[in-house]
Order: C-alpha cells, then structure tokens, then sequence
C-alpha cells in the first residue's frame, strides 16, 4: 500500500498534461465545434491527475448519447453501455470489484429520462460511485430534441411551439434521494470544476455532479443564444453561487438561478462497505 | 459438465425446489453475483441466492428494477466475476436491450428465464412455454445465444452449471428456461460433491498491452478477455466494433465482426448441443418436446410402444441453437412427428423446417395447464 500511495503521490506531483490520458490515435474527437463537453472532460482528466488516481484502477462507465461518446476518449478501463443504464452497469462493477475507482459520465436525458429510476436508487443506496451529469439541455445526439432539462420556452427539433413542460432541478433530486454528495458547476469555471470533481470522486458514497454544458450547434443556433463563448458567458449569469469556500459572491442574480457549488453532503455509510460488513459479522456467527 | 450420479457417488441427497436447485448450482459452478427483481414464479431463486451468496463472500443485490439487475450482472461480469440473474415472462422482456449488450460485448452471464402465462401479465402462477421465441429472438438484431430448457430439478442443477460453463467457454450471456412446473416442483436430487464439477473459466488476456486487441480471436472465434485492473485498459461497447473495441462503421470489419460473433457458436456446437432420445431407431410416430411436455410425452412414448405403436421421443435439452442435425436423424424414418407444448405452437415451426417430408402437428395447450400424458397418447393412437 505505501508504494501505491507513493506512486499517487508522485503522479499528483508531475505537472498536468491532458494528453498523457487521452487516447490519442481516437483523434479527432467527434464532439461539434463549440461544445462544452471537451471542457467536462478536461476538468474530469485533471481531478484523477491531481488525485493521483492509477488509469489502470480507473472505470469509467458512459450511457448514450454525446456524454456517453466521452468515455473513449479516456485512456483507462471503459465501458460504454445502453442508454441510460450505466449507473446499473456501474452498481455491479463496483459491488464485484470495489478496488476500482468507478465514475459514470452521463448526460441530462440519459440520465434524468430514460436512466431516471437508476440515478434515485444509486443515491439511495450510496454506493462509492462518483457520477458526472453533463447538462446541455438537449438530445444532441439525435439531432436536438427536448429534454426533462430543456429550459421553458426554449425551441427544440419536438417543441416547435416552445417547451411547455417544466424542468428538473437535478441536483435537488439527487440530494433528496440520499446521494452522499451533491456538486453542481459550469464548464466556464473549469479549475472550481476540477476542485468540485475531486471532492465527489474524494467522497466515499455516491457523488452526483452536475455540469452546465452548452451546446452551441443544435440548441444554441435553434435558440439564438449565441455562439459558444456567448453560451458559456451566459451560463454564469443564469447561475448562483452558493459555496465557494464560503464566499457568496455580491451580485444580482435571476430569482430562479440554480445554485452552483457543494450544494449537499452527508456522511451516511457507504454501501459497499456496508454489505461487507454485514458478511463479516454473519460469518462471525452474528 | 456436471457428472451425471451413478457415475460418481453423490455427497448430498436433497429434496429441492426446482428453483432452489438453479440457485445452488449457479453458486457450484462460481456465480459470486447475483442481481435482480421480484417476480413470481422465479423470485425463489433471489431468495436462495440472498441466502447463499453470503456463505462464499458473494454479492447479493436486489435491484430498482428488470433493467437494472440486468445491467448490474453485465457490470460485475465485466469487472471478471461470474453472474447470474433470474426473472419471468415480462421481466425478460425488459432485460432484452441488455441481453443484446451482453451478446454483442461478448459478456459471460447465466439469465434465467421461470416462464408463466403470458402475453402481458398473463398467469403468473400458472405454467407455459410462451418465451421460447423470445429466448432466441427477444433483443434485436442478428444475433446467436444458448438457451436450455431442463426437464427436471436435477436436470436444473445440472443444466445451470451447464450454461455458467458455456457463458465462460463463449463468451456469452446462455439463458437456463425453466418451466414454472419446474421451477417449484420439490424433487430428490443428487447433488454432486464440488470436487466432481467440471468448471470452466473464460479466458484472459495475458501478455503485452501493445499487442491485446480486445475483439482479435482465433480459430474458436471467442477472443480472450481484458480484467480491469490487468492494465491492458480497454474498451468496451455495444456499438459495433473492430478487433480494437472502438466503433467502426468500415463495411468489411462491420461484416467480420457480425461473422465472427455468429460462427463463435458454429464452431462449439458439440459443446453446445444436448438432445435427449427414447425409441428412436425405427420410430413412425416421433414426439418432439422440451421442458415438463417431454416429461409427459416420456410417459406417453412408452405406453404407445405397450401397445405396439412405434413412437419415439426426441428432446432437445439444448433449445438454440436448436439441435438441427439430431433431430433430422432421428425424424429420418418418422411419417408423423407430434410437438407438444404449452403455448400456441413455437418450436413446431422450426421441427417443420427441419424434418421436411413428415406430417407435423402440434399438441397445443394454451389454458394454463401442463401436457398430460394423456393428452400426447390419445394423439400418437390417432395419428400411427
């Protein structure tokens, strides 16, 4: 164990270089000019960098859709799995083999539609997986259709009248849920971002982390909200900082800004080790 | 294989539920996980393992969902542990698009099917043979993948430790399909001692990352499997792709991946099929039946031959790939050929297919009850 921890230590140390994670000969990568997801990516790569975390001990586990396509990219054990299913994918790994570190990287239809009663039991059960919700408030995949994020009035290749459907605060469902930690942050800020990774992946339960992407191609255009700068810009503002170290930032906000930040976090026992535990002790004769 | 008992002297006589049987067999044969959902008439089997798999450091889970434990077995499989789940009828349905994951990643997995009534909620209590199309057809796509259908409780242990043995050798999901007559039949079985199991293991991947190609296989066709953590840090995917693992859309890899994943079976069918024959040889009226139907049609079989009719049984253990060879020859002389089952007539159609000039007719029970013996007599005394 201490040259393991040794080993963290000395890979935490070099300086951070995307590269060395990535799975080069893939390139180039698929994801449209403007996207915010390669920036989701990044802080992701660099939180494992900075956590020191072994790519051979690494499984990441994707759904489908745009986000499910990121997994790939990244040089360590990867699965990428049905649509909407790889929190279940992630739950068996994780339960069969708790020596890997187990982090999903889903998207908002992926994983709040189809994959929704798997996101609610997996912060019920508390396993330590860290799951990364990469929100950009459509389908892109198939061509930008209305998602359970799409913000109200907002036009999609299905609500050609607008969305008149109401949308999910996420980061609200997974804390009632039970999720052991709860983060939510904007590609903009990618170093909070990275940090706000670290902690989820740092977290021994289930860490949900929602991360306000944009996409520029389909729903930026069809929206008019600008090009990718001008989205990312915007992000900001439609965002309300909660936590950072404590500071709340002194500026007016939109009355319904979502929070940004730890948004939640509790200390109820892992699962895993909790079944383990309950092995041991039946073993011992209760 | 398991050992058949009066070759090696059981350490354990048991009476067992069919259900329970499956349960232990999985467990003798190294199924370390188990994932899954309430649903009558197979939820003994989640009962037994929650009690079993705690005795070897195993995992027992019950999950949100069908879909879920389906995706949870995939994943522990993936991580190199050998998983079972079990479900009916409309649980199955629901497992289908990862079934098809499983079979196109290539991911050792026992899923066991307790058939009841169907379609839709149907008779949950009550038997059928309604899902035998939807073993072999259910997810979509091209496709080939193991079903058997045991005959008796000890025939379910045996069979169970069969499809974890040909999950590993194949690198495929194999589907156990139980009746529910089956399934909660209490019957004494021989358990065999450990010891006297013969188990496979899948193949790993050694040697070099540089040279692993995740999909790249040889002449049987089953390519050896990366362990997380080994350090060879593949990929994995239910879209199609090359010997590397990564997608491709390139027509030729497309067609040799779809080639391979079917000919993996071609190439094992010795190990694969199983069949079951009684009076075969100069058989005119020939009965074709699986599961509890061959058990009566076992019985029907003998009293015709009591009263001088040649007829014959022939029982396919192993329902697809469906023992084509076998069964033509043992049809060869046949001029009638009877199938009963219990659902409107699904194995008849491919018995039609194969045996070409005999008469084929169904025996058909669709009301919830089991093929009586002398339902299949009364139909060989008519048609001899």
């Amino acid at each position: 164990m201490a040259t393991a921890e040794k080993q963290r230590e000395k890979q935490a140390e070099q300086p951070f270089d995307v590269m060395a994670y990535l799975r080069r000969d893939l390139f180039p990568h698929f994801l449209c000019p403007g996207c915010g997801h390669g920036i989701a990516l990044r802080a992701l790569i660099w939180a494992v960098h900075e956590l020191g975390i072994d790519k051979d001990r690494l499984a990441i586990v994707s759904g489908i859709g745009c986000s499910g396509r990121l997994g790939a990219y990244i040089d360590a054990n990867t699965f990428h799995t049905t649509h909407g299913r790889p929190l279940a994918f992630a739950a068996g790994l994780k339960l069969a083999r708790p020596d890997l570190v187990v982090i999903v990287i889903t998207g908002d239809g992926d994983c709040l539609a189809i994959g929704g009663n798997h996101l609610i039991h997996a912060c019920r059960r508390n396993l330590d997986i860290t799951c990364m919700m990469l929100n950009n408030e459509v389908y892109g995949m198939t061509g930008g259709q209305v998602s359970p994020t799409t913000s109200e009035h907002r036009y999609t290749t299905t609500t050609p009248l607008g969305n008149t459907e109401a949308t999910f605060d996420s980061c609200r469902l997974a804390e009632a849920a039970g999720a052991g930690f709860v983060g939510r942050e904007v590609t903009l800020q990618t170093p909070t971002l990275k940090n706000l990774l670290k902690e989820a992946i740092s977290h021994e339960g289930f860490s949900f982390v929602e991360v306000i992407s944009d996409c520029t191609e389909i729903y930026g255009r069809k929206n008019d909200l600008g090009n990718s700068p001008e989205m990312i810009l915007n992000q900001k503002s439609q965002m309300r900082p909660e936590s950072y170290g404590g500071v709340i930032v002194d500026r007016p906000f939109r009355p319904n800004a979502l929070p940004t930040g730890v948004l939640a976090r509790n200390d109820r026992p892992e699962y895993g080790a909790t079944y383990r535990r309950a092995l041991a002790a039946a073993k011992k004769g209760r | 294989m398991a050992k058949t008992a009066a070759r090696n002297p059981p350490s354990e006589v048991q009476n067992l539920q069919g259900n329970h049987a499956c349960a232990l067999a999985a467990v003798a044969a190294g199924c370390r996980f188990y994932a899954g959902y309430p649903i009558t008439p197979s939820s003994e089997i989640a009962e037994r393992m929650s009690l079993e798999l705690p005795k070897v450091d195993g995992v027992f889970i019950q999950m949100e969902d069908e879909i879920a434990s389906m995706g949870a077995v995939l994943g522990a499989s993936l991580g190199g542990v050998k998983a079972m789940t079990a479900t009916s009828g409309p649980g199955f349905s629901l497992k289908q698009e990862n079934l098809g994951y499983g079979v196109m990643a290539e991911i050792p997995c026992v899923v066991v099917d307790v058939m009841r009534g169907g379609p839709s909620t149907g008779m949950p209590t009550r038997p059928s043979q309604g899902d035998v199309m939807q073993a072999r057809w259910g997810t979509h796509g091209d496709h080939e993948l193991i079903v058997l259908a045991p005959a008796s409780v000890a025939e379910v242990y045996e069979q169970t430790v069969r499809a974890f043995n040909l999950a590993e050798r194949l690198r495929t999901p194999v589907i156990v399909l139980i009746d529910e007559v089956i399934g909660h039949l209490v019957e004494t079985v021989a358990i065999p001692d450990p010891s006297e199991l013969d188990i496979w293991h899948r193949k790993w991947a050694e040697g070099k990352r540089e040279a692993y190609l995740p999909y790249a296989a040889g002449e049987d066709r089953v390519p050896a499997m990366a362990r997380p953590g080994d350090g060879f840090r593949a990929h994995t995917t239910g879209l199609t792709h090359g010997e590397n693992g990564f997608p491709t859309q390139e027509p030729e890899a497309v067609e040799r991946a779809i080639l391979r994943l079917l000919e993996k079976f071609e190439r094992h069918r010795e190990v694969i099929e199983s069949t079951e024959e009684l009076e075969t040889g100069d058989t005119e009226v020939l009965v074709v039946a699986y599961g509890i139907s061959a058990r009566a049609a076992r019985r029907a079989v003998r009293e015709a031959r009591a009263q001088g009719i040649k007829a014959g049984l022939f029982r396919p253990i192993t329902m697809w790939p469906f023992p084509e060879a076998a069964l033509a020859r043992a049809a060869e002389r046949a001029e009638r050929i009877l199938v009963p089952e219990m659902n409107a007539g699904q194995i008849v159609l491919e018995v039609e297919r194969i045996v070409g000039r005999a008469r084929v007719r169904g025996i058909n029970r669709i009301d919830g009850e089991a093929v009586t013996p002398a339902d299949i007599l009364a139909r060989i005394a008519e048609e001899a």
